[in-house]
C-alpha cells in the first residue's frame, strides 16, 4: 500500500475517532441553538438550554450517586448577565446491567434553566458563553467525558 | 508491511477500523475480535507510571501473555470486569500472565489511587494519557481490553463490556497454551 494511501486511511479513521462522542455523524448529546434573548436592565430572566441524548445512551445527572461518576455541569463565563442559579432537571433513575442499583441519569430530551440578573450597566448587545461538561454511557460502554461550548446573544433595553 | 511508517500506523489503524466498523449501533460491544496469529499487529509500546511512581513499559512484559485493559474510575461497565481480571491475575500469574490496567482518568492519581484501594485491585495500574490512547486508535470507548500474546502482538480486542468472563478465560488459556 503506498504511504500516501495509508496516511489518508489513517487520517480517515483517526478523524472519525477524534470526534470523541460523535457517532455516525451525530453527537451523543446535542444542544439546540438558543434564539436571541431580549433582556431588560436591572431585571431577572430565565434562559433554558434544550439538550438531547441519543437513544441508547445516558449522561450522568448533575448529582450522581457514585463518587467516581462525572456529573453533568453547566458553567457560564463572565458576561453581561450575572448568574443567579442553575436549575437542573430532576434525573430519572435507570437500572443498567453494569450497576447494582439504579443510577441518576438524564436521557432523551431535557432542559437546564439558568436564572440571570441583567446588570443595570449592561451594554445594548452582548453574548453569554459557557460550557457544558458531561459523560455518556450506554449499557456496555462509556465514552470519554466531553465539554461543549454553549452560547446565546442578547440585546438589552 | 515493511516501512517504519506502516509499522507504526498498523496497530492504531486496525484498532480504529475495528471501532469504526462497529460504530453503527447504540451498543457497539465487540466480542473478542480474534486475529489469526499471522495477521496480528504489534501492540504499540509505551512507558507509563504506576501507582508507586515506577516507569513501566509494555515491552517489559515481552514473553508473557498480557491482558491490557483501558478503563477509568467513572466507567460503570469497567467495574464489572475488574473483579474478573483480578481473578485472572491470581489464577494465571504463575504461568507468565499479567493484567495491566491503563487508567484514562484525566484527574490522575488523586482519583485512581482511592479507587485501587477501595476495590483492592491486585494487578498493576498505570496512568494513561492521550498519546497512549492515540497509539491504540483513540480508546474513546471504555472498557477497551486487549489480549497480547507472548511475542507482543494483539490477539484479541474487546470494545465495551464483555458478556462473559468465560470468553476471556478461553482466550487467555488459548494464548497460554499456544506454542
Amino acid at each position: 500500500m503506498p504511504a500516501r494511501s495509508t496516511g489518508a486511511l489513517a487520517l480517515f479513521f483517526l478523524s472519525f475517532l477524534a470526534a470523541g462522542q460523535d457517532r455516525g455523524g451525530m453527537s451523543v448529546l446535542s444542544i439546540a441553538p438558543v434564539p436571541k434573548v431580549h433582556a431588560q436592565r436591572g431585571k431577572e430572566l430565565t434562559q433554558k438550554l434544550e439538550a438531547e441524548v441519543q437513544p441508547g445512551f445516558h449522561v450522568n445527572s448533575n448529582a450522581p450517586d457514585d463518587e467516581f461518576l462525572i456529573p453533568l455541569k453547566l458553567t457560564w463565563n463572565k458576561g453581561p448577565l450575572e448568574v443567579l442559579e442553575i436549575v437542573y432537571p430532576k434525573p430519572t433513575r435507570e437500572k443498567y446491567s453494569f450497576s447494582d442499583k439504579p443510577l441518576a441519569v438524564f436521557t432523551g430530551k431535557f432542559e437546564i434553566a439558568t436564572r440571570f440578573r441583567v446588570s443595570s450597566a449592561a451594554g445594548d448587545m452582548g453574548v453569554m458563553t459557557g460550557k457544558l461538561r458531561y459523560q455518556a454511557c450506554n449499557n456496555k460502554e462509556c465514552l470519554q467525558p466531553k465539554t461543549v461550548n454553549v452560547q446565546f446573544s442578547l440585546d438589552v433595553r | 508491511m515493511s516501512s517504519p511508517r506502516l509499522r507504526v500506523l498498523a496497530p492504531a489503524l486496525s484498532i480504529a477500523a475495528l471501532t469504526f466498523l462497529t460504530a453503527c449501533s447504540p451498543e457497539r460491544n465487540v466480542e473478542a475480535a480474534d486475529t489469526a496469529k499471522a495477521g496480528r499487529t504489534a501492540a504499540p509500546d509505551f512507558a507509563l507510571k504506576d501507582a508507586n511512581g515506577a516507569t513501566v513499559k509494555l515491552s517489559d512484559y515481552r514473553g508473557k501473555v498480557v491482558l491490557l485493559d483501558f478503563w477509568a474510575t467513572w466507567c460503570g461497565p469497567c467495574k464489572i470486569e475488574i473483579p474478573w481480571f483480578m481473578e485472572f491475575e491470581q489464577t494465571y500469574k504463575d504461568r507468565k500472565f499479567s493484567v495491566v490496567g491503563v487508567s484514562m482518568d484525566d484527574d490522575g492519581w488523586s482519583v485512581v489511587k482511592p479507587y485501587i484501594e477501595q476495590h483492592k485491585i491486585n494487578y498493576r495500574i498505570l496512568l494513561g494519557n492521550d498519546d497512549v490512547g492515540r497509539r491504540y486508535g483513540g480508546v474513546d470507548s471504555l472498557p477497551t481490553t486487549m489480549l497480547i500474546d507472548r511475542s507482543g502482538h494483539i490477539a484479541f480486542t474487546h470494545v465495551g463490556l464483555s458478556t462473559s468472563k468465560s470468553g476471556f478465560q478461553n482466550e487467555i488459556t488459548s494464548l497460554l497454551n499456544a506454542r
